[in-house]
């Protein structure tokens, strides 16, 4: 079954990435995050995305096109990576997750993906 | 929400930690469903805490919830067949005197035949511990399923299946025959364990620290020995969970995860070494060696270096070997290949952990931990960087993710 696990990183790991003294080990995370579930022949796809503040959003209501500068909600925890994988089962994607960084102090969602439309 | 602070409800707390399970074990014994007995004896004790707090404590506790427990069964099945049911207030009123429903008072071998029935080897043995810890100690489905890692509304799905298999298989109440006596308490025995939230021999090494249900879990153990007091296992068991939890206070400080080895042994408690000590040697009286007397014995050593001030390492090399004769396992080998590197043998060390099955240990974090420290200790340090790298990635506990990240930055292993 195919899952998506949806990195919802907090303020401080945002903060950590740019930060010299946090900078090292975030990464050091990530990159072995990366690395066992690539090892572990699940991901068939990974993207990291850049901070909410690089973000653009936008809306289409009625032809006009509405264009904001920043992500999409001002909320505290915002999608910092996501993942495609291919395991058994709910469980199995669960215990990935629940090895996601992001889950020490922001949170991780798990969802299954959507068969593909024919 | 019970609030202890007065006498009624220290009575309803201490009724309910010891009574909970030997009563729903004996309407369980009355008429084979699980549900409707743990149904009952919930409505019982939400009866009871209205009604001591308004009339006092009743003479005898049991009496008076068995009494309760029995008429909101009753009332639950007459619900069932659309009849008349008992109303609450009946119920509040009740003595202890209805002694039509004594038809032989709760026992002891009342929790005993649950914690078989919950352990039952027609039941999937990854339910077993949620199902004891339901059944006997009404610990909330949403806890165990955190232990478990597992959405609070599916863990209630899977056992609401089991029981209904239970009702329905017509898995039954009934003392197994002493021919089959140890093998059903090694289920249960087991099933305790993974309650406890570690079924790893590398308990004291970075292998996570997922939340668990360690009180319910030593609970549980300390109720086998005295239903099964001749079990050498059973004793052994809670040796060896004793010992864990005497080091527990040490594993994470002010500064995050400590390694058994750097642990500071002023801080582990010496009350429950000592009780670990005299149940391991209670059960070796016995005669008759199993696995968990030996991962006790194993835990026994590492405890002994708060006297000693030294780690018998080829003490616990032994210790694994025996194990990996009796009982082998994934943690069991793991643990033999970190003993091994202690005593220098680093080769064998290497060679054991070949010989584990890829797909066994492909998400097994304790056995990269391992795989990075006889790699290094074969001075072979790509590798050991790359198995280093893998158990990061693997690793639950942010706490642990960052002592080994802060070991990685270091070139240590």
């Amino acid at each position: 079954m195919q899952f998506a696990i949806l990195a919802m990183e907090a303020e401080a790991d945002y903060a950590d990435r740019i930060d010299p003294d946090h900078a090292e080990a975030y990464w050091a995370s990530w990159a072995a995050y990366v690395a066992a579930l690539q090892d572990s022949g699940i991901m068939s796809a990974a993207a990291g995305l850049q901070p909410p503040g690089t973000a653009t959003t936008l809306r289409n209501r009625g032809g006009d096109v509405e264009i904001q500068d920043g992500p999409f909600a001002d909320v505290k925890e915002h999608l910092g990576g996501i993942f495609l994988i291919d395991v058994p089962d709910l469980d199995a994607a669960m215990a990935w997750a629940a090895r996601c960084p992001a889950a020490a102090r922001g949170s991780v969602e798990v969802r299954p993906v959507l068969p593909p439309m024919s | 929400m019970i609030h202890r602070h007065d006498p009624v409800d220290e009575a309803l707390a201490e009724a309910h930690r010891e009574l909970f399970g030997r009563l729903v074990g004996w309407l369980f014994r009355r008429d084979g469903d699980l549900q409707a007995a743990e149904d009952a004896v919930a409505t019982a004790f939400a009866h009871a805490v209205t009604a001591w707090r308004a009339g006092g404590v009743p003479g005898s506790a049991e009496a008076w919830l068995r009494v309760a427990a029995r008429n909101a069964a009753v009332s639950a099945a007459r619900r069932r067949t659309r009849e008349v049911s008992v109303a609450p207030e009946e119920m509040t009123g009740m003595t202890a005197s209805d002694d039509a429903v004594a038809e032989g008072a709760p026992t002891p071998d009342d929790v005993l035949s649950l914690l078989f029935v919950c352990a039952h080897p027609a039941i999937d043995e990854r339910l077993h511990a949620p199902l004891m810890l339901q059944a006997v100690l009404a610990v909330d489905a949403a806890r165990i399923a955190a232990v478990f890692l597992v959405p609070p509304a599916t863990m209630g799905q899977r056992l609401s299946r089991v029981k209904i298999k239970i009702r329905d298989a017509g898995i039954r109440y009934r003392m197994p025959p002493a021919e089959e006596l140890p093998g059903r308490v090694g289920a249960v025995l087991r099933a305790i364990y993974a309650a406890y939230g570690s079924s790893d021999a590398l308990i004291d090494d970075p292998g996570g620290d997922r939340p668990a249900l360690r009180d319910e879990a030593l609970r549980l153990a300390e109720m086998m020995v005295a239903l099964v007091p001749e079990d050498p296992e059973a004793r052994g068991l809670l040796a060896l969970l004793l010992h864990t939890e005497s080091r527990r206070p040490a594993r994470f400080g002010e500064g995050g995860f400590v390694p058994l080895a750097s642990q500071d042994t002023r801080v582990w408690s010496a009350t429950l070494r000592r009780r670990g000590d005299a149940e391991l040697r209670r059960a070796a009286a016995f005669g008759a060696l199993g696995r968990f007397q030996l991962e006790a014995a194993i835990s026994a050593v590492h405890s002994a270096r708060a006297e000693t001030g030294v780690t018998d390492w080829q003490a616990v090399v032994t210790l694994y070997r025996g194990l990996l004769q009796i009982a082998p396992s994934v943690g069991a080998t793991i643990g033999a290949a970190a003993a091994l590197v202690e005593v220098g043998d680093v080769d064998e060390a290497a060679r054991m952990l070949a010989d584990l099955p890829p797909s066994a240990v492909a998400a097994h974090q304790p056995y990269w931990v391992c795989l990075a420290r006889v790699e290094a200790a074969r001075g072979r340090h790509v590798e050991a960087d790359a198995a280093m790298r893998r158990a990061i990635g693997l690793t639950t506990d942010p706490r642990v993710r960052a002592y080994l990240v802060g070991r990685s930055a270091q070139g240590l292993h």
